[in-house]
């Protein structure tokens, strides 16, 4: 029997062209997709990494709204160049809270994963606020929305902070109730700074150039 | 002898009148957003203060408007318009394809909105929020049941391949959709992944490289495999070369999506795997450019009056093109310089616009005249529209390969005592003449979707489908 004798009985029967196709398409994934969901080393925190705080959280929160990471990677590689401009290249264990993760695959501007710590918080309201009156040339739109808004406005970090305990970030009874207490009076551009500034900071303070 | 079972059967074709109608649409209005972020990137206060038009919204609402919209609508009009013809038999459910066709501009519309109102779940290509995955896997399980409902009554025994490659689109994209998007609900408009990390970063990048694999390279081969042999009036080259090449396709692309994630925190062996199966995907890739190559290669000559057809075939030149880049580009070493850069945007518009796009476009001009039962409204458009969509194309990619090339080398310049020889800044700002290029690059392009959408809708102009039986069958 060749081929095409064999292949005329899965073009003439669609419950086995479909299960053919789903066969074929799945090995990929299962060999090499599945086995890193069960990878511990994968989503065990590397030391120092915990959970973010209420505040920080919120401003990740605020980064994916307005889409950061279409232009900036969080994803310093191991190669000599990246580490000498951004710092310690990324390990696995510094995203394990990070859902979704945003390493990015776009560098408009340049990659924040060691960003915490570089510059003042009064430097990023002022350059998120107008990027322009900081960094002559940068095409970085303003966002001045973000300094008008309560990062709380809509009180739903409590359910924010549930949600990710269900998925096993340790949040204590504690903690979750006593979040909206730590946003009262913190704007939206503030939560975002407080994000920006914990970046990274992980590894210590790092060869920041 | 032969005769027609049921002779008051007509094909249901208003649905695919319906499904190009509207993929011209957001055709227009996906790339017309893409021009604006264009813009945005020279002149960055065009958003206005608005927070609905500042880049990092805009930007997914240019993606899903091209591909979920342009893309996915066209391929479900010319699934269903194919499916009959190559199964002899009007489509199962037709109630359920006209759902399919219009809860999917509705997902379209409001997702979009939602995307422009800072509703982001922030993987690539499945930036929709949790409400709207659920709409999709719904609608997307209809458009199974119509097309393999059309499939299981069909009155001729072999199922055509082109039926192949939408098959594939339907089942694969259901797979990878909904493992990537499990998440856990926060509110409407929130929801966490279910996976974090570096596993988050896997299962993404599985989903996002055969989201182009499967949707924007497997659906639109089937597009090609049914409308380039009725265009150029020619049988597939090699049945032989159409059958390895559909499941060494389908078993090798999935494997890819490392490649997005080299040198990034994921297990060495994941990259290198993503890497060697890349290269591996060159084979498929290009047995079916030649399959479609060859099938062309009797009606040269039909390239001097049908504009359809040269669609078609610079469509397959560029499909030859970003088929041998993107394995070019997952090497690890060829990756360390256009990782991150403008040169990843260039090869996914080598793919978007000169194979999806033109492909797409010369289907069209193909399909709405006979639709209409009448000629094309104007050839000489088209042609004016042919050598706009492939100047628009040459000027973007070849932009942002200098683009591309040029950030990916300065960023990892150093200087004799090993230091950074250039700021990000300066890099940055180096940038403007290529983006400048690209901005002009998409403003021809986008001249010429909008001639298409006068053209074809000139065309249909007050004309009613036409009722076509399918032909008699000898059981």
């Amino acid at each position: 029997m060749n081929l095409v004798d064999l292949h005329k009985k899965l073009e003439e029967n669609t419950g086995l062209l479909i299960f053919g196709i789903l066969f074929v398409s799945a090995i990929g994934g299962l060999v090499q997709v599945l086995p890193s969901i069960f990878q511990d080393s994968l989503s065990t925190p590397s030391e120092n990494v915990v959970p973010y705080g209420p505040v920080e959280l919120m401003g990740r929160d605020i980064y994916i709204r307005e889409g950061c990471s279409t232009c900036h990677s969080q994803q310093v590689r191991p190669l000599l160049a990246e580490v000498r401009r951004y710092g310690p290249y990324s390990g696995a264990g510094e995203s394990v809270y990070d859902r979704p993760f945003l390493w990015g695959s776009k560098r408009t501007g340049p990659d924040l994963h060691r960003i915490g710590g570089r510059y003042t918080d009064v430097w990023h309201r002022i350059h998120l606020i107008d990027p322009r009156s900081v960094v002559d040339n940068s095409i970085m739109p303003g966002y001045p929305w973000l300094a008008e808004r309560d990062a709380n406005a809509k009180g739903d970090i409590e359910l924010r902070m549930r949600a990710l305990r269900r998925l096993g970030h340790p949040y204590s009874d504690e903690e979750i109730a006593g979040a909206a207490a730590k946003l009262e009076g913190v704007k939206e551009i503030d939560a975002l700074i407080a994000y920006l500034q914990s970046l990274g900071t992980t590894r210590g303070p790092g060869a920041v150039r | 002898m032969a005769t027609n079972p049921v002779t008051q059967e007509t094909y249901h074709d208003k649905v695919v009148t319906g499904l190009v109608i509207f993929s011209i649409f957001w055709s227009v209005l996906g790339m017309a957003a893409g021009v604006w972020v264009a813009a945005e990137l020279l002149w960055p206060e065009l958003d206005f203060g608005q927070e609905w038009l500042s880049y990092g919204r805009l930007r997914t609402l240019h993606t899903n408007a091209v591909i979920f919209g342009f893309g996915v609508s066209a391929l479900m009009g010319t699934a269903f318009c194919s499916v009959q013809r190559t199964s002899h038999v009007p489509l199962f459910a037709p109630g359920l394809a006209w759902f399919c066709f219009v809860c999917w501009q509705l997902g379209v519309l409001a997702g979009g909105i939602s995307l422009l109102a800072g509703w982001n779940a922030s993987k690539e290509y499945a930036e929709l929020e949790w409400p709207f995955d659920i709409a999709i896997t719904v609608i997307w399980v209809c458009f199974a049941i119509v097309f393999f409902g059309t499939i299981a009554k069909r009155r001729i025994k072999p199922i055509y391949v082109s039926n192949w490659f939408y098959g594939g689109l339907i089942i694969v994209i259901a797979m990878l959709h909904i493992v990537n998007s499990l998440a856990i609900p926060v509110t409407f408009y929130k929801s966490y992944s279910l996976f974090a990390g570096a596993q988050d970063a896997i299962v993404q990048w599985w989903y996002g490289h055969n989201a182009v694999g499967f949707l924007l390279t497997g659906g639109f081969l089937g597009m090609l495999y049914y409308f380039l042999p009725k265009q150029a009036d020619q049988p597939i080259w090699s049945y032989r070369l159409s059958i390895v090449a559909f499941w060494a396709f389908t078993y090798s692309y999935i494997w890819a999506g490392p490649h997005h994630l080299h040198y990034n925190a994921v297990p060495d062996w994941v990259q290198s795997l993503g890497m060697v199966m890349s290269l591996v995907l060159l084979a498929p890739s290009w047995a079916t450019m030649v399959n479609g190559i060859m099938t062309v290669s009797g009606a040269w000559r039909k390239l001097k009056t049908d504009p359809a057809l040269k669609f078609i075939v610079l469509a397959l030149a560029f499909y030859g093109l970003a088929t041998f880049e993107g394995p070019m580009m997952a090497i690890k070493s060829v990756n360390v310089v256009s990782h991150f850069t403008d040169w990843t945007i260039g090869h996914v518009h080598s793919g978007a616009l000169g194979w999806n796009a033109m492909i797409t476009f010369g289907t069209f001009y193909f399909l709405v005249p006979r639709l209409a039962g009448t000629e094309l409204y104007s050839t000489k458009l088209a042609n004016v529209h042919f050598w706009l969509a492939m100047g628009g194309t040459m000027l973007y990619i070849l932009a942002m390969w200098g683009a591309g090339v040029s950030q990916g080398l300065l960023w990892l310049s150093l200087d004799e005592l090993g230091e950074l020889s250039f700021s990000f800044k300066d890099i940055m700002a180096s940038m403007a003449p290529y983006y400048a290029l690209r901005f002009v690059a998409g403003v021809i392009f986008l001249a010429g979707g909008v001639l298409l959408a006068y053209n074809l809708l000139m065309t249909i102009r007050g004309r009613e489908t036409v009722r076509v039986q399918p032909p008699a069958v000898t059981a």
